[in-house]
């Protein structure tokens, strides 16, 4: 088969075309948010925002309206709730920043997808929707929710344009930053909402379950690779995008989900990544060695 | 008279949660000059310095730094609050985190300096400058959490400096340095002070490494302070009054002082036998 005929091929469905539109979206937003919750070490704050995210949209599917919408509102409404509990301006740290708190986020995750179970069940819907709900699919992403995602991207990377240095600023070093008149604290909240946008977004793509996939993998695989911001987060976002786009063919031509494929391939980048640089530190260290030698 | 004196208190008093923590103290500290804040753990030295960014409201007394109310004009100050260091899994340079000193409160997005224009390029050229000056060279583009706590230290004093401040706030920036390390820290901070005329007040743990520079030392204690050059405020005279009991202050064959018999604050650094001079 040639190039140009497996293209065809591939967008030879409206629905095609509209996975690949939604998913370009998503992983532009993600890959940009996710380096910065890397960096923030709120990797656990993006995974509950997603979970929250799925009794959102069944919420939604029983009642009759449009998925993307519960995603939105959950996503959204859960970073605003984390961001108003006390020390949520704290990030990482030493200590991993949640610290007690992950007990109590650990039951919300819990409840959130007990609730959500309980909504498919009261929709009485085919069991495929609890599926897709979690594990995401290629064939159910709508025109007009490429529309909203296209609304919710800009809106989302528009804010983050704004506020990412004075948030470079306070993820790097907080107690500076304040000295210096950032307001860390409003910051941080908007930085979650982002987080909260992201994930809804993300979770319609890959499902509530594996939005870690673009989320996280392709930020921590550039992490990995590089320590400069500029280049750092322009990888994350080049990263996502090849697992997306390249998840989403392979799905389209295989039997298996593409929740797997996405997460397969961000997987094996992770695991490419995480090699070099362990490569590249031994290297580091060995050449330091040598040249204290070379010093002594 | 406000272009001489960097930093004047007058009869101020801190109060944290309802507690006091000191009260009346009075001191000046004037351009060019390196004053110390003293004193056992828990009596309040990080509180000042706060204070002096604006950061905590003072309960009587005024503050004036440069003239003005505290926190009026941040952009004079560089300050290094006390910290424990970055961790290895802190993927960013160390000219990154210099370079944030420059203008890291500014709404945007940083650009590659490439895409800045003149500008850019002049704001590249003084974060090389300021790197060069506290000889950060060979690991200023290495990932920052791979760095040793004494780089670390250079780096963040360069991201102090970056904007040419009139005042230094230092937090403790020898603690977790090995004596080597303190030692070149302390020079290169006098160093900086004396040759761009910058006042330096800085909380020190041991004022050992710092006592051939010193200008002024603040001791707190007992929820007071005495203020003034360091050979007159670390006697036994002048501590035996702060504290109401028996201080003495001992020098030993190197040199070095040693306070004892100041009243102990909540042991919070067990491990470390020194005395808190």
């Amino acid at each position: 088969m040639s190039p140009t005929s497996l293209l065809e091929d591939l967008f030879a469905y409206p629905f095609m075309v509209n996975a690949f539109q939604a998913g370009t979206i998503v992983a532009v937003a993600a890959g940009a948010i996710g380096w910065f919750m890397v960096q923030r070490r709120q990797s656990f704050a993006g995974h509950t925002l997603a979970v929250i995210g799925f009794p959102g949209a069944a919420a939604a599917t029983w009642l009759g309206s449009n998925p993307a919408v519960g995603y939105f509102v959950a996503c959204i409404g859960g970073a605003l709730i984390i961001a108003a509990l006390p020390h949520a301006g704290h990030i990482g740290g030493e200590t991993g920043g949640v610290g007690e708190e992950s007990a109590v986020i650990g039951t919300v995750q819990a409840f959130a997808l007990a609730a959500g179970f309980l909504f498919v069940s009261l929709y009485q819907g085919f069991l495929s929707g609890l599926n897709n709900l979690l594990f995401g699919t290629i064939t159910g992403v709508t025109t007009s929710q490429v529309q909203m995602l296209a609304v919710a991207g800009i809106a989302s990377l528009t804010l983050l344009a704004v506020i990412a240095r004075p948030l470079l600023f306070a993820t790097i070093d907080p107690a500076v930053a304040a000295s210096r008149g950032i307001p860390v604290r409003a910051v941080s909240g908007a930085f979650l909402v982002l987080l909260g946008v992201a994930a809804a977004g993300t979770s319609q793509v890959t499902g509530s379950l594996l939005v870690f996939a673009l989320l996280v993998a392709p930020a921590a695989t550039a992490v990995r690779l590089t320590a400069r911001p500029d280049l750092g987060i322009a990888l994350s976002v080049a990263i996502a995008l090849m697992v997306t786009w390249a998840g989403e063919a392979i799905a389209y031509f295989s039997p298996y989900p593409i929740g797997f494929w996405v997460t397969s391939i961000a997987f094996a980048a992770f695991l490419a990544a995480s090699a070099v640089s362990a490569l590249r530190e031994r290297r580091g260290r060995r050449r330091q060695r040598r040249t204290k030698e070379a010093v002594a | 008279m406000s272009n001489d004196s960097a930093v004047r208190f007058r009869g101020v008093s801190a109060t944290v949660g309802g507690r006091t923590v000191w009260s009346g103290v009075d001191f000046t500290v004037d351009a060019g000059q390196f004053a110390a804040v003293l004193g056992p753990n828990g009596v309040g030295k990080t509180t000042l310095l706060k204070a002096i960014l604006g950061l905590v409201p003072t309960s009587a007394g005024t503050i004036s730094v440069f003239g003005h109310r505290p926190g009026a004009d941040r952009s004079r100050i560089g300050y290094l609050p006390q910290r424990h260091a970055f961790g290895p899994s802190v993927r960013i340079r160390g000219i990154d985190i210099v370079r944030l000193g420059l203008d890291g409160e500014r709404w945007g997005t940083p650009l590659p300096s490439w895409l800045q224009g003149s500008k850019g390029r002049a704001a590249a050229e003084r974060v090389r400058e300021v790197i060069r000056l506290v000889g950060a060279e060979s690991y200023a583009h290495r990932p920052v959490g791979q760095c040793s706590g004494g780089e670390q230290q250079r780096l963040l004093i360069a991201q102090a400096l970056v904007r040419r401040p009139d005042l230094l706030i230092l937090d403790e920036p020898l603690d977790s340095l090995d004596v080597t390390n303190q030692r070149s820290v302390s020079a290169l901070i006098q160093s900086v002070c004396r040759r761009e005329g910058i006042a330096v007040v800085m909380v020190a743990h041991d004022v050992n490494p710092i006592l051939p520079y010193l200008d002024r030392v603040i001791y707190l204690g007992h929820g007071g302070a005495v203020t003034g050059a360091p050979e007159q405020v670390i006697t036994p005279e002048a501590l035996t009054a702060l504290y109401g009991t028996p201080v003495d202050v001992l020098r030993d064959r190197m040199g070095r002082l040693v306070v004892v018999g100041q009243p102990d604050a909540p042991p919070e650094h067990p491990h470390d036998p020194e005395a808190h001079a």
